[in-house]
């Protein structure tokens, strides 16, 4: 499939522009939710320091607090796999269920299946994944890739998930009561529950010194498909460790907060070791995270914790929608994690910015999202992915700048020739004049009035 | 009496010659010694934020050459400002660059933190919605951020509230980007304008008769918008207003 560049389909997603607006309001209310619950704890700040710093320290020693998590898990009765890539990561859950003889599985938070295109790659050995979350479950039935990691179907409308669950559900046509709705899934859902024999589910945490995980959810669904399944798999990339137990008190208050503006989600689930006749696995996948661990510049944005807070204030995503992204992981995190993965198909994400900053203000982990961006910029033009005509006009408008004589006479000539010649730059070619005026062309340069009038 | 090297940056220079008079006018009557380097071009910014900051090294030279041997650099623009602050090298002369990264000002920053203005001679009798520049808030610090659990402070609202006659409004999104982002303005134009469509909606809702800001960049864009769709409201640099008696 060929991949449409951001600004592309950005301007396809803003050409209906009272949905661009819904949408944009829609995650600002999310943003304005996250800013009253951070104002509501004077030690927000401290908070966010010290999941920096746990998290920075982990990445440091990543290595042995990897080994003791996969100790204490193994200790506990769990089977822990290690997957180098996604391929890998969807192999190891292949062959579970084939030597189980699975047939009924249940999926419940999880960005890194998304990220490892699991429900594809199962669906081509002909086996079905049933999202169980309710916003998973709507795109999963549209065929559409999730648009916001934490609410996934935040694209869509009531009226949109209306049509989708007539078509699925044969609910009643046009009835867009969300409690009407809601309903209806959690019937097809709990069918689905009950039928479960494997349970896939994300990790938020899991804690080197116990050898168990935490899964936070809203809609307990993750419990209700881990407790009801005789297999349960948790997936995890490398970098959800955390060292002690205690390391939860600063995460879980800065998760929920962050993400929804709650104070905690619904469920925070502590997963130990597997109950009596069930199955446990967890997956720790790498896929490109120790690359990354090795880029200095970048190395700090394994540091998230996928709370969404970058997305929600971004104001270039909530005016171009996720799936202007192209990628697993959409907004400002994603386009600094993403070019790491294939940099060629994603060259274009760093420059879905306008550098405002505001994505590393609300970071939970004090990621400095805006200068990764900056820098991606010139690793992607370093390397080579930049556009050719944009690098002809880069290294015009160096040489010009860096000559001091030659500015002043382009500046002359560029005004003058704005001066008479307005049309010449006032055209459609100019993405500039499309919608808006260009400054009208003064008489002198500053430089010009300041020979004049003052020495 | 402080030497102040007056940088104003290339689209000033070229396409706002009013706002450069502004602020020389306004630092001298504050009673500073300034002069304007003549062979200045631009801080290298445009390239830099577009992938291409390794080219940006004339522009680096040429603004070390220019700029050595004042006591401060003020300029009217946070974005220009934080770009030398971070990114300003030359490797001929890597204490000069230090010095310069170290002594440059955002205007309103200058009359604040080091002339510690006080008082200021100009009005300005007009409904003013004041823009809020990420560059300069979020880079340079020049007011709080709606993001941070922290104590609130706005240096060009303190000074704007010392100009008669001026009354002063805010978005109700208070720090929202207005779309201009460099080169961003052009590669995202889509995005770009909405962005600069949804700041100016907020601004018209508080019947505002001016916007302004203390970087020119981002006015130019939501100037350009405002002229598009004919609406009467105007931008205007602070320092015009904050030099001016506009009565």
């Amino acid at each position: 499939m060929k991949r449409i560049e951001h600004a592309t389909a950005a301007a396809a997603f803003i050409a209906d522009e009272p949905r661009t607006d819904w949408h944009d309001e829609t995650l600002w209310f999310v943003r304005q939710k996250r800013d009253k619950a951070a104002h509501g704890l004077p030690e927000w700040e401290q908070l966010r320091e010290w999941a920096s710093q746990i998290k920075d320290h982990t990445l440091s020693n990543l290595d042995n607090y990897l080994l003791q998590f996969e100790a204490h898990a193994k200790a506990n009765g769990i089977t822990v796999h290690w997957a180098a890539d996604g391929a890998e990561h969807n192999q190891i859950i292949h062959d579970i269920i084939r030597k189980n003889s699975i047939q009924k599985i249940v999926k419940s938070k999880s960005m890194l299946t998304e990220e490892c295109h699991l429900n594809e790659y199962l669906q081509h050995k002909g086996i079905e994944v049933v999202d169980t979350d309710l916003g998973e479950r709507i795109v999963q039935f549209r065929k559409e890739p999730p648009s916001h990691i934490v609410l996934p179907a935040i694209h869509l409308k009531k009226q949109d998930v209306s049509e989708t669950f007539h078509e699925h559900l044969h609910t009643e046509k046009g009835n867009n009561d969300p409690q009407y709705l809601t309903e209806a899934a959690r019937q097809h859902l709990r069918n689905k529950f009950i039928e479960s024999e494997l349970a896939i589910t994300g990790v938020n945490f899991a804690v080197a010194e116990t050898g168990g995980f935490v899964v936070c959810t809203n809609e307990g669904n993750a419990d209700m498909g881990s407790h009801a399944a005789s297999i349960h798999i948790a997936c995890m990339g490398f970098e959800k460790i955390i060292p002690k137990a205690e390391h939860l008190g600063v995460f879980l208050r800065l998760l929920a907060r962050s993400a929804t503006g709650q104070p905690i989600t619904t469920y925070s689930s502590h997963f130990q070791k597997p109950k009596q006749g069930q199955q446990m696995h967890i997956v720790i996948v790498d896929n490109g995270r120790s690359k990354q661990l090795g880029r200095a510049d970048f190395r700090n944005s394994l540091k998230c914790i996928r709370c969404a807070a970058c997305f929600n204030t971004c104001p270039v995503y909530r005016r171009s929608g996720g799936h202007s992204y192209h990628t697993s992981t959409a907004g400002p995190i994603g386009s600094i994690l993403n070019p790491n993965i294939d940099m060629k198909a994603n060259a274009d994400l760093p420059f879905a910015s306008t550098l405002c900053g505001s994505c590393t203000n609300v970071c939970p982990v004090k990621i400095n999202i805006h200068e990764q961006l900056w820098k991606w910029r010139q690793v992607i033009v370093e390397e080579g992915y930049a556009a050719t005509g944009k690098k002809i006009s880069m290294k015009g408008m160096a040489f010009v700048l860096a000559k001091p004589g030659l500015y002043r006479f382009a500046g002359k000539a560029g005004r003058w020739v704005m001066r008479l010649f307005p049309f010449l730059l006032n055209n459609k070619m100019n993405p500039w004049y499309k919608q808006r005026e260009m400054p009208a062309p003064p008489k002198q340069s500053f430089r010009d009035w300041y020979l004049k009038n003052n020495k | 009496m402080m030497k102040v090297g007056l940088f104003i940056p290339c689209y000033i220079d070229q396409f706002y010659p009013q706002v450069g008079i502004a602020t020389l006018q306004l630092l001298e009557k504050m009673g500073c010694d300034v002069s304007f380097p003549l062979n200045q071009t631009c801080c290298g910014q445009p390239m830099a934020n577009s992938g291409f900051a390794a080219l940006s090294k004339g522009c680096d030279k040429n603004f070390v050459a220019n700029f050595k041997g004042y006591d401060y650099i003020v300029a009217p623009s946070g974005s220009c400002v934080l770009h030398i602050k971070e990114h300003l090298k030359d490797e001929q002369h890597p204490g000069e660059a230090a010095t310069i990264r170290n002594t440059i000002y955002e205007l309103t920053e200058f009359l604040t933190d080091v002339l510690k203005v006080e008082q200021l001679d100009a009005s300005f009798p007009y409904k003013v919605g004041l823009h809020n520049s990420c560059h300069g808030q979020r880079g340079l610090h020049l007011s709080s951020m709606s993001e941070l659990v922290a104590p609130v402070f706005s240096k060009p609202e303190k000074l704007l509230s010392l100009v008669k006659g001026l009354q002063l409004s805010k978005p109700a999104r208070v720090d929202e980007c207005c779309g201009f982002g460099g080169t961003f303005c052009v590669f995202e134009e889509a995005v770009s304008v909405k962005m600069g469509k949804d700041r100016i909606k907020e601004h018209a809702a508080n019947e505002v008769e001016y916007i302004t800001g203390a970087d020119t960049s981002c006015l130019m864009h939501m100037e350009g918008i405002l002229k598009r769709n004919g609406s009467k409201v105007k931008t205007i640099h602070i320092a015009e207003i904050l030099n001016g008696n506009h009565s």
